[in-house]
This record gives structure tokens, sequence and C-alpha cells, in this order.
């Protein structure tokens, strides 16, 4: 036995989960919904999957080489943001829109903030929303699965005739719409995968989904199809439960969920435009900070003096 | 295990000020001999656990690097007691706490805190519980186990002791709901004494003394403040049990029994060691080490102290040796943090550790204060959870001298 000892500070094990785990388990959870969208709108969906994947990994890549950082396209986490950026794409977008997506969710969003951790917002989120705006055209024109793949048709649900959508095209997702919008079963399982793999916690999407159904009984709209359509079900368990941008306590992701919940429902019902997924989660990324400082958790012996008031 | 070749008593094995040595080179001791004086109320009596020659009164370093007095004790293998051992002769209060500073009991738990202060409470006829801690402070220990099937009778001589002379009348024992023979064995022990033995939940660190209390009582220790503050006194089973025996025998802390134990160990177990035996002789006792080590720990993976070499001895307060290997201890990549909120999720106080690490890379020490950071005990669970495998309580504690130190680095 040797005297040469390593000391450090305690702790000294931790646990097995990582960055990079929790990062593959996201991409797991959306397969389900890559095959269902590729089984809908045919091979093109798959292959624009696979340009945003691998135009936010060469992107990460290039930066961090440019910027002598350490590579870290290992973690994965430019992965889920190229597949969380195509879900949240037509089908039929030119592929070099959504190469220019995938430089403003990486480049823009995540690495001129800091990278990994430092994003304002949802980098996929804030994609989506430039693009929509930029190539708003082209971002509108969803393929119609039933009518052949380039068959054009209206951009969501949300703006087309609704009450003429039956539940059961909207649960499967052979309706209009950007490749994540379209089956709310499998990104249903994907949810509750990483629910119960515990990669996400269950409040911001129970309480988002619960606050849309409810406004939606108040406003006189049919709840079901407010749930199921438009990008509110890849919204709640994909995009608004990002860790980065959105509240670490039980009370502050109830209040992310509930007003995600408010905004998405004053837009669909009083706005112009037909989907609020995007702006809610948005407006709601950027009040994080605020809802961080004022949901801190109790601390023992600390937020309730009570000295003898238990003693019974 | 065979006597050790020598044993060397540092002479601050607790919290508070070292002891005195009163010992000089080439003086003779026994078993149970005073070798350290108290030196003062925050401090203890240092024993020896052999017969044998002082052979020298030097300076070691500890396994928090500081340089510290210690008596090397080389035994005569004849273990003599001394003359001056035999049962306290306990009357009332008084005589019970000079007792349990005369044996030279340390919170056995870990923390080292000495008992006799623990069982004068400046506020005596306001506690009305006292907690026996039986929930095993960190993974891989099981030496309050091990007390507890083999040291049950002195266990309830212990507890009867304390709530008689401090006129307790209730006691709570606690045990991880995963130790069910234990449980059982206390329970029916105790049957007849206004003692119950609750089922705590088995997530580390159930032993730490406010989450104890949280559980055991519900009620909220004040921060800053004492289990006192309450009405609780809260005392770790061995210690407990080592009062029972004390109050029999009359010999002083000078045995350990501890659990040596870690992934290149060959033959782990619980081991009853006289204190101040080298590491070395303990490890080379369960038949050494299966590779070079990459880290001994005095104390559990979670809070557990560095040896800095193996000739460190064994001391009051630890509970266990665990020999790692370099596999087990390799750290593992950092990634940025990405906000999980793990750590503050899993924080048994509530605290929340991403943010007070902010603010000390920061140096704000306002926001410090505003988050409680100094409420942190170190057990480690932050940065255990934490999938960047960022150091957070090691941060946390950085972040608290900064506060002490005034914003100074």
């Amino acid at each position: 036995m040797s005297n040469k000892l390593i000391v450090t500070a305690a702790p000294h094990i931790t646990g097995a989960d990582t960055t990079r785990k929790i990062m593959q388990r996201v991409c797991i959870a959306l397969i389900p919904t890559l095959l269902a969208s590729c089984i809908i709108f045919g091979l093109r969906a798959f292959l624009l999957t696979l340009i945003t994947v691998l135009a936010c990994v060469l992107f990460e890549y290039g930066w961090c080489r440019l910027r002598k950082k350490d590579v870290c396209v290992d973690d994965f986490s430019a992965v889920v943001t190229g597949m969380l950026l195509a879900f949240n794409l037509p089908a039929n977008l030119p592929w070099w829109m959504a190469v220019v997506g995938a430089f403003i969710a990486i480049i823009v969003v995540k690495q001129l903030f800091g990278g990994l951790g430092h994003n304002f917002a949802n980098p996929a989120i804030v994609a989506r929303v430039a693009l929509a705006m930029g190539f708003a055209g082209r971002m509108a024109d969803s393929p119609f699965p039933q009518s052949g793949v380039d068959a054009l048709s209206a951009a969501t649900p949300m703006s087309a005739d609704i009450g003429s959508t039956a539940y059961r095209a909207l649960l499967l997702g052979t309706h209009g719409g950007v490749l994540g919008e379209t089956c709310a079963l499998t990104i249903l399982a994907g949810g509750i995968y990483l629910i119960v793999t515990r990669v996400i916690s269950p409040i911001i999407p129970v309480t988002y989904l619960g606050t849309v159904a409810v406004l939606s009984v108040v406003a006189g709209e049919d709840p079901v199809i407010q749930l199921l359509g438009g990008g509110l079900m890849l919204g709640a368990f994909f995009m608004a439960t990002d860790y980065v941008t959105s509240p670490t306590t039980r009370k502050g992701k109830l209040v992310f969920g509930i007003g995600l919940g408010v905004i998405t429902c004053a837009i669909r019902f009083l706005g112009t435009v037909p989907e609020g997924v995007s702006f809610a989660i948005l407006i709601m990324n950027l009040l994080v900070p605020y809802i961080e400082e004022h949901t801190r958790q109790a601390r023992l012996g600390i937020a309730k003096p009570e000295r003898g008031g238990a003693r019974a | 295990m065979p006597l050790p070749t020598k044993i060397v008593l540092p002479m601050g094995q607790h919290i508070g000020a070292p002891a005195t040595p009163v010992v000089a080179k080439g003086e003779h001791v026994f078993v149970g001999s005073v070798v350290g004086k108290a030196a003062g109320f925050v401090s203890m009596d240092i024993h020896s656990g052999v017969s044998g020659v002082v052979d020298a009164v030097t300076t070691v370093t500890g396994p928090n690097g500081v340089k510290q007095t210690a008596v090397v004790i080389l035994p005569d293998g004849k273990q003599a007691v001394s003359p001056h051992i035999k049962p306290p002769v306990v009357t009332d209060l008084a005589s019970f706490q000079q007792a349990v500073r005369d044996s030279g009991l340390v919170g056995l738990g870990g923390a080292g805190f000495p008992a006799a202060i623990k069982l004068a409470p400046k506020n005596l006829d306001e506690i009305d519980t006292l907690i026996i801690n039986g929930a095993e402070c960190e993974p891989y220990i099981t030496s309050d186990n091990r007390c507890m099937q083999e040291d049950t009778d002195f266990i309830l001589d212990g507890i009867r002791a304390v709530m008689k002379h401090l006129d307790i009348p209730r006691c709570i024992i606690g045990i991880e709901a995963n130790k069910p023979e234990e449980i059982a064995k206390l329970a029916a022990a105790a049957a007849d004494m206004p003692v119950e033995v609750k089922r705590l939940p088995e997530t580390y660190p159930q032993g730490a003394e406010k989450v104890l209390i949280e559980t055991c009582t519900g009620r909220e220790v004040p921060f800053p403040g004492l289990p006192s503050d309450v009405g609780v006194v809260v005392l770790n089973i061995t210690s407990v049990a080592f009062i029972g025996k004390y109050l029999k025998t009359g010999m002083p802390l000078v045995t350990k029994r501890l659990t040596v134990d870690g992934d290149i160990v060959k033959n782990p177990g619980n081991v009853e060691v006289i204190i101040g035996t080298p590491v070395r002789e303990l490890l080379e006792f369960c038949g050494g080490l299966t590779e070079e080590p990459g880290k001994v720990l005095y104390g559990g993976p979670m809070m557990g102290l560095c040896l800095a070499d193996l000739d460190q001895p064994v001391l009051k307060n630890n509970n266990a040796i665990l020999a790692l290997s370099r596999r087990a201890v390799q750290p593992a990549k950092t990634t940025n943090c990405i906000h999980c909120g793990r750590c503050a999720n899993a924080c048994p106080l509530g605290l929340s550790s991403k943010e007070i690490v902010g603010a000390y890379l920061k140096g704000d020490v306002q926001l410090l204060a505003k988050l409680n950071a100094d409420l942190c005990m170190s057990c480690g669970t932050c940065t255990f959870v934490c999938p960047a495998k960022r150091p957070l309580a090691q941060n946390i504690a950085l972040a608290k001298l900064l506060m002490k130190n005034g914003g100074k680095k």
C-alpha cells in the first residue's frame, strides 16, 4: 500500500445520471414522433430532421473550434435542438431555410449567449418564430397528408375549420401541420417516457394542458380539439420543459405552466394569429428569472420562524 | 484485531479546543489513562486504549490539513487497566453530566461534538423529547446497525439514564425502514418504556440532525439555533449505547466499532478498533487492499475526509474507513449547468444550490446571505445528483467561508 493518496473535498461519489444521458433520453422520446411524421409525410420528414440535426451539430462543432472551446457536441444537446427544430417545421420547407433555422438556434440563441445552459429562450422556439416571420409563406405551407405530399393546406388545424377535424385525426396526426404538431399519441408516449425516466417533472405539462382545457371550456371552445390541435402537445411535453428555460422549483413550474396556458389561450381565442404555443413559450421563457426569484423553496428552519409554535 | 504496533492520539478529536497533553516521553500509561486533558468547556479528555510507554509527544497533520499535537504510545502487550477505572457514581444530573464528560465521549455519529455539552442544554426544563439517531449517516456505513444488533441492552440503559437524569418524558428512536429486524428488536426491548421506535424514510441524509428532528417531531430547528430550541436533545445510537456501557464499567472511550469497506478492501466488515490505531494496520487486518488505493476516507463517501497518508490514526468520531479505487473516485467530465434544478429539489434543507454557487462565483455576499448559504451542512447531495457533475457542495463550502470573511476570498 503506497502513500500516494488522492485528497479532495467531499463528496467522493456522484450519481450515474449525466447531461449526456438526459439529452439522449430526450432524443429517444422524440423518435416515435419522428417515425409517425415519416409515415404521415413520407421520406421528406426524415430528411428534414436529418438536415436540421446535422446542421445544429455542425454549427455547434464549428463554433467550439472557432472559439477554441472544448468541443461539447457529445453532450447531445445540439441533437435535441436539431430534432425539436425539425418538429417545428413543415415537411416541404426548403432545406436551406431549415439550415438558417439551425443557425439561429445554435449560433444566435445558444452559443452567442454562452453555450449550453446560457440561452435565454428555447433555441428551437426562437428559430421557429424567426422563420415564421422571415419566411411566413413557406412556413405556413404545410403539406396535407391525405391528398399527397405536395398538396398544400392550412398551416395548422387551428386555422382550419376546426369543427370538421375529427378527434381521431388529431390523435393519429393524419392532418396538416409541422412535423411535431401532428400525431398527439406519439408525443404523449414520448412525454410519458420522459416523466417515467424522471427527465422531466409532470408539473409543467399537466398545468399547461390543464389551464388550456379549463380556459377552453370557459371560452366555449372544444377542449379536446384545443388540447390535441396545433403545437400544444409538443410544446407542453418537449419545449416548455426545457431545463434551461423553465423554472426549477415545483412552485415555479406551476406558475410557469399556468402562465403558458393563459397566454396560449389568449392568442388562440383573442389574437389574429391562429397558434399561440410558440409565443407563449417564448414570453414565459423570458419571465423565468423573475419566476425563479419569487418561487424559491421554503428552507428548513428559515421560512417559518416557529419556536414553540409546533410544540403541542 | 491484534494490538497495533503503536497508537497515535491527536489532541483534537472533537469539535472545540484540542486537549492538552498530560504525559511525557517515557511515561508509562494504562488502558484508560488520561493522556490529554480537556482545555476548556468545549473540549474533551483523550484516553489511552493500550498499556505501554509514551514514545513521543509530537506534531501530526490531521485529515483537514491542520497540524496538531499528538501522543504516540507503544503498547507493552499487557493491556493492564488503569487502577482509576471504576464505574462512576451517579446520583443526580450534575454527577451524570460529569460522568459523561469524564468518559471522553464525543458524538459518535461522525460530527465529534462533545456529548457532555449536548446533555447540558440551557433550557433543560423545556426539553420534552430525546431523539436517538439510528439512521445510519451515510452509504456503506453499517456500524450503527451492528450496535443496534449487539448492544441493545446498553442502548436502553443509556436511554434510561439520559431520560432519568435530564427528566425527559419521552424518547423517539429513529431507524430507517430498511432495517426491520433492528426496529423490531428495539421496539420489543423498549416495550415497557415511553420510547417510540420510528420508521424513517430510507433517504440520505436522514441522519442529519435537523432532518431527523423534522421527520421525528415535525419541528424545524430555527437557524441559527440548536435542537434544544425546539425542546429536543439528539444523541447518536452508538453514543447512547456507550453511555450505557460506561455507567456499568467506567471504561472511557478508547475503542470504536467501525465499518471498513470500499471496492478494494479484501475482507470488508465491522471491526472493534483501539482509537489511535494506524489506518494501515487496520486495513492489513481486513486482508489488505486488492489494488493501489485512489482515496482512503475517514467516514462515508458523501461527507468523509480524505486521509493524506495511511499512517494516520483511527479517531474517536470515525464510524468508517473506506478505501476506494482510482476508478471509483475518477472525477467525471463536467458540462455547463443545464438548470435541471435537481440540486435544489434534492437539498434536504431547501437551498438553491446552483444559485448559491452562482452568487459565490460573482462574489455577491449579500445574495449569499439572502439565499441562506450558511445554512448548508455540506451533506453533498447536490453534487451527487448533479448530471452536469459540477462540484456544487464544494463551492458552497467556499461560499460559506466567503460569507464568514465578509467577502474576501
